[in-house]
């Protein structure tokens, strides 16, 4: 496995600064944001910017989780995988009715996660309106989904891997491209 | 010892605790407890099995179990169709094996099967390509039972390990028993079991559990006291002289369970004689997680289902 890093950990807290400043700036009123980290790498990314805009602004945005295991269009006939996803957490401490949802999730890849999330989201309440903030955006959109706050966009191929490591869950933080070697 | 859970589920079918390993068990009781919120949402019901057909096979009189997998099978968006033994061609002298081939040549992905004969489902499952759920077979298992005895206990104390599990009653007819026996030992617990002795059957201690002939020997110290029915309707004759002289020595009364731990808890599988095996105080008392054991059911049934219909796992062993 060889890997290249796109991201450091300077670099990771610099591109959710940006968002962070640009989410303040386009919604207008901080006190119906609400964050909605997509499980795993999504939540602590969530907490993250939700950290970043209490500081700029004051208010603390209320922080979820949201499982889609039980919304992915990857079971049936279609499956690609010989197994179901372990079920997570799914936590929204207040109602998600009318606020404005930020969902954050850490790649943005064919957007069948986000289609998923969406539609788990719906179950919950009706939001103002669902954004979403993904720290990369890899490309190669399956569906016609498009992020509003983007970290780093990395240009990439199928056949590699983007890996997202963050100090909560995994020890270390920052973003590598990892390639199979002879691929 | 921490069982670490297994990634999958092994076999295309769940047709008792005896096949599930300590790893599968543990996927199963973390998957229902996710399964569980899924009923506190304003919409309680998920995509997850959308275009799965389920047919709920039913030989032998059921209210919960087959209210519960129902439940549990729109909560997860497939179809159910149901079977009730006495409205069907069973009663005009067709088998098992063709009522079951006959339907499954209507492409069902899982078929939910309750039978009066032990090994009815392990039967299905090596002819069936669907998936077969055993909802119960004579005095055999009842695995969705014990899996909803254990998350209800998991969910109350942490743990299964190390706790002490007193079960009372008719041993000889309870495939509730057997199949808690079998997953409660395996998950590291301690079984005690007690009953009159004409409804202990032989071997019973060989299953991994201490057999007791006085109740109050099995309930001392323990944290959990599971009570079982009195079949009346599987008996030819009672195995015991009068229900008010079985009440007398093997009912669970608020006097007996003081003899637990303090905040010992209170199973029963249902339904309940109430002042048979268990008395009305004690059913509705502060330590009874009855309801919950039933609100449990559900979310398990929904695990089971969904954890199956992500493989197409190994064939049942013969």
């Amino acid at each position: 496995m060889h890997r290249v890093q796109v991201l450091d950990a300077r670099g990771i807290s610099r591109a959710l600064e940006r968002m962070a400043a640009e989410l303040v700036e386009q919604v207008g009123d901080e006190k119906l944001l609400y964050f909605v980290g997509v499980q795993t790498r999504g939540v602590p990314l969530a907490r993250r910017l939700a950290n970043l805009v209490a500081d700029a602004t004051g208010h603390e945005p209320p922080v979820g989780a949201l499982d889609i295991s039980l919304y992915r269009d990857d079971v049936g006939p279609w499956r690609a995988a010989h197994q179901q996803p372990i079920l997570r957490d799914t936590e929204l401490p207040v109602a998600i009715d009318k606020k404005v949802i930020c969902l954050v999730d850490d790649v943005l890849y064919t957007g069948r996660t986000v289609r998923a999330a969406l539609d788990t989201l719906m179950d919950y309440g009706r939001p103002q309106a669902i954004r979403l903030a993904v720290l990369i955006d890899r490309g190669h959109r399956e569906l016609p989904v498009a992020a509003d706050y983007v970290g780093r966009v990395v240009p990439t191929s199928r056949a590699e891997d983007v890996q997202v490591h963050l100090k909560e869950s995994d020890g270390e933080e920052g973003v590598w491209i990892a390639k199979e070697v002879g691929k | 010892m921490s069982v670490q859970a297994a990634a999958r589920l092994r076999g295309k079918d769940l047709v008792g605790i005896d096949p599930l390993s300590a790893g599968e068990i543990q996927l199963l009781l973390d998957t229902a407890e996710q399964m569980r919120d899924i009923a506190a949402r304003p919409i309680k019901k998920v995509p997850a099995l959308r275009g799965k057909t389920v047919v709920n096979l039913f030989f032998e009189a059921s209210t919960r179990t087959r209210f519960s997998f129902e439940v549990a099978e729109k909560r997860l968006s497939a179809d159910s169709l149901n079977f009730a033994a006495a409205a069907s061609s069973v009663s005009k002298g067709e088998t098992l094996i063709d009522t079951a081939l006959n339907l499954e040549a209507m492409q069902p992905d899982f078929i939910v099967l309750r039978h009066q004969y032990a090994g009815a489902p392990h039967q299905l499952a090596r002819i069936l390509k669907s998936s077969v759920i055993n909802a119960g077979d004579g005095a055999h298992e009842h695995p969705t039972q014990a899996l909803l005895d254990a998350l209800t206990i998991r969910l109350k104390r942490g743990s299964l390990e190390g706790l002490v599990v007193a079960i009372v009653g008719d041993l000889q007819h309870s495939r509730v028993v057997r199949s808690n026996i079998l997953l409660l030992s395996r998950m590291g617990a301690k079984v005690r079991v007690a009953g009159p002795p004409s409804l202990i059957p032989p071997g019973m201690g060989e299953m991994g559990c201490e057999v007791y002939g006085r109740m109050e020997d099995a309930i001392a110290g323990a944290d959990v006291v599971m009570m079982l029915r009195i079949q009346l309707e599987r008996q030819g004759r009672m195995n015991f002289p009068t229900v008010r002289e079985y009440y007398d020595f093997f009912a669970l009364t608020p006097e007996r369970l003081k003899l637990a731990r303090k905040d010992c808890l209170v199973m029963h599988p249902g339904p309940m004689n109430r002042g048979v095996e268990i008395d009305s105080r004690v059913a509705d008392g502060p330590q009874s997680v009855i309801l919950e054991q039933v609100t449990n059911g559900v979310a398990v049934r929904m695990a089971v289902l969904y954890l199956l219909a992500g493989g197409h796992g190994e064939p049942t062993a013969d």
